[in-house]
């Protein structure tokens, strides 16, 4: 079963203490919630690549150099 | 400008722990400065925060990432934890070493709501490593008089630490 540490400021007292059943199903929606966040994050990043290549790819075909479209983004 | 540190409490894991939250934090000082060295048991980077319990979707995160071969930022709103602003090392990452996080936390007690900014960089005997520079936001009013801090998934390894500052600046 995952603990949980608490240490009170006012005492110095510290406390381990299992998690409960709603504090393990709070954990479990962050960890959910963070899954979809960073599945949406990595496929946004893919896109946004894939877009940059495509991009790289065009302009290369109009006959630009490496060293002129990389100049384009800085 | 803060001329006073205050060590407010310390505590260096025993154990795997799931979370850790210092609890009846004095409103005697001006700012609060939280700094870890830890280490998840799980594939996963990030530690949340959460204040005074509050599970509302009342929190935001940016930040700006290096991995050692690109830069990339993030950003993320109306979160039930605040997320997108500290990494920490991890269970893929060359064993006992831990990340280093500060989290500053400035007029915690007043009225407003509460921004904060953030610092840190995982260890790892590789080439790809993270280092972030991270801002978030507790849209809420309350005086700060808790903090939990939990990885996103996963636990906290053994010998992680947490030092919770006060910082006065008179």
């Amino acid at each position: 079963m995952p603990t949980k540490l608490i240490i009170d400021c006012s005492t110095g007292v510290q406390t381990e203490v299992e998690l409960t059943a709603e504090e393990i199903a709070q954990r479990e929606a962050d960890a959910a919630a963070f899954a979809v966040e960073q599945a949406e994050r990595e496929a946004e990043a893919a896109a946004k690549a894939a877009a940059k290549a495509s991009a790289e790819s065009k302009l290369a075909a109009l006959g630009l150099t490496a060293d002129e479209i990389a100049a384009l983004s800085k | 400008m803060a001329n006073t540190y205050i060590l407010i409490e310390a505590k260096t894991l025993t154990t795997t722990t799931a979370s850790i939250t210092f609890s009846s934090i004095p409103g005697t000082y001006t700012d609060l400065l939280l700094k870890i060295s830890s280490r998840n048991n799980d594939i996963y980077n990030e530690i949340h925060f959460r204040f005074n319990g509050n599970t509302g979707s009342n929190y935001s995160g940016r930040n700006v990432k290096g991995t050692g071969s690109a830069v990339s930022s993030a950003s993320s709103t109306s979160l039930s934890s605040m997320q997108d602003v500290t990494v920490q090392s991890k269970s893929d990452q060359t064993a006992s070493t831990f990340g280093n996080i500060e989290l500053y936390i400035p007029n915690y007690t007043s009225s407003n709501y509460k921004s904060m900014s953030s610092d840190s960089v995982q260890e790892n005997n590789a080439t790809a490593v993270e280092t972030m520079l991270g801002a978030g936001l507790w849209a809420q009013t309350s005086a700060i008089t808790s903090i939990e801090a939990f990885p996103s998934v996963g636990s906290f390894v053994q010998h992680s630490t947490f030092y919770l500052y006060g910082i006065s600046n008179s």
